[in-house]
């Protein structure tokens, strides 16, 4: 049964929990696989520490609204941060050189391989993405090396 | 109130330190900074550590994880210890690859295997 919903939650990192635990129960209700499960999971954690950290700047005060809809065939999830925006395009691509070794910078790669879509709006403080149901491996990874 | 609960626990073996994480789910900011202030407790215990982190328990970790990962193994390597990974699941093992850490961390199936590939200086 498809579910669309609209949720508004605290900037604070924890606040993620409770959207997956609403979200959680409609992908089972609708048969995505472990799989599935696993890896919009942990796409919606690296978006909302994206939003949370270098969106909103840690300050709990702003608010992340997220936008959702599972279908039989495929989940969509929209997040919108309160911050300036950004660049996709100038994140260095933590595969490679120096970049390999520093801790931070893997979650829009992580996003990019076990998602289908991902997109950010022109200001790039809101994105879209997208899992089709039964994509049993990630992409290889990105583009650029 | 603090959470009380364990994050790792410690065996303190012939040839290494092995570290089991306890909690199935790694994600949370606060249970990454404990984690890391356990480890790095464990790895100033000794002058060069032999390591292995046991992810036998762990179904489920984000990127900041792979970032604590990163800032402990940088610490090992500067006292010249060993680290070593094992027991990590398949789903988890394809965040490694994806991120190509595969390429910068011993990653072995399991804890005997890990302890036989460390090279006998503690």
């Amino acid at each position: 049964m498809p579910i669309s919903r609209s949720v508004v939650v605290a900037s604070t990192p924890s606040a993620v929990v409770d959207v997956f635990n609403e979200i959680q129960p409609g992908l089972q209700a609708n048969n995505y696989s472990e799989e599935d499960i696993f890896a919009i999971h942990l796409s919606l954690e690296e978006a909302f520490t994206n939003a949370v950290k270098h969106g909103n700047k840690m300050e709990p005060s702003k608010a992340i609204k997220v936008d959702y809809s599972i279908e039989p065939d495929k989940v969509e999830i929209c997040m919108t941060d309160e911050g300036e925006g950004f660049d996709p395009e100038v994140i260095p691509d933590p595969r490679y050189g120096d970049n390999l070794y520093k801790p931070a910078g893997r979650g829009m790669l992580l996003m990019r391989s076990f998602m289908d879509v991902l997109e950010y709006s022109k200001k790039g403080n809101s994105l879209r993405m997208i899992r089709y149901k039964e994509k049993r491996n990630p992409k290889s990874a990105g583009k650029s090396r | 109130m603090a959470s009380l609960k364990p994050r790792v626990s410690v065996e303190y073996g012939e040839k290494a330190t092995i570290v089991t994480f306890t909690d199935e789910k790694i994600l949370e900011e606060r249970d990454i900074v404990e984690l890391q202030q356990s480890l790095v407790g464990i790895i100033e215990q000794s002058e060069k550590i032999n390591l292995i982190l046991d992810f036998a328990n762990v179904k489920f970790l984000s990127s900041a994880v792979l970032g604590l990962l990163i800032r402990v193994s940088k610490k090992i390597y500067e006292q010249d210890g060993q680290l070593r990974l094992c027991n990590i699941s398949p789903r988890i093992y394809e965040i490694f690859k994806i991120t190509r850490l595969t390429e910068i961390f011993d990653i072995l199936p399991d804890r005997a295997e890990a302890a036989a590939s460390l090279t006998k200086e503690p």
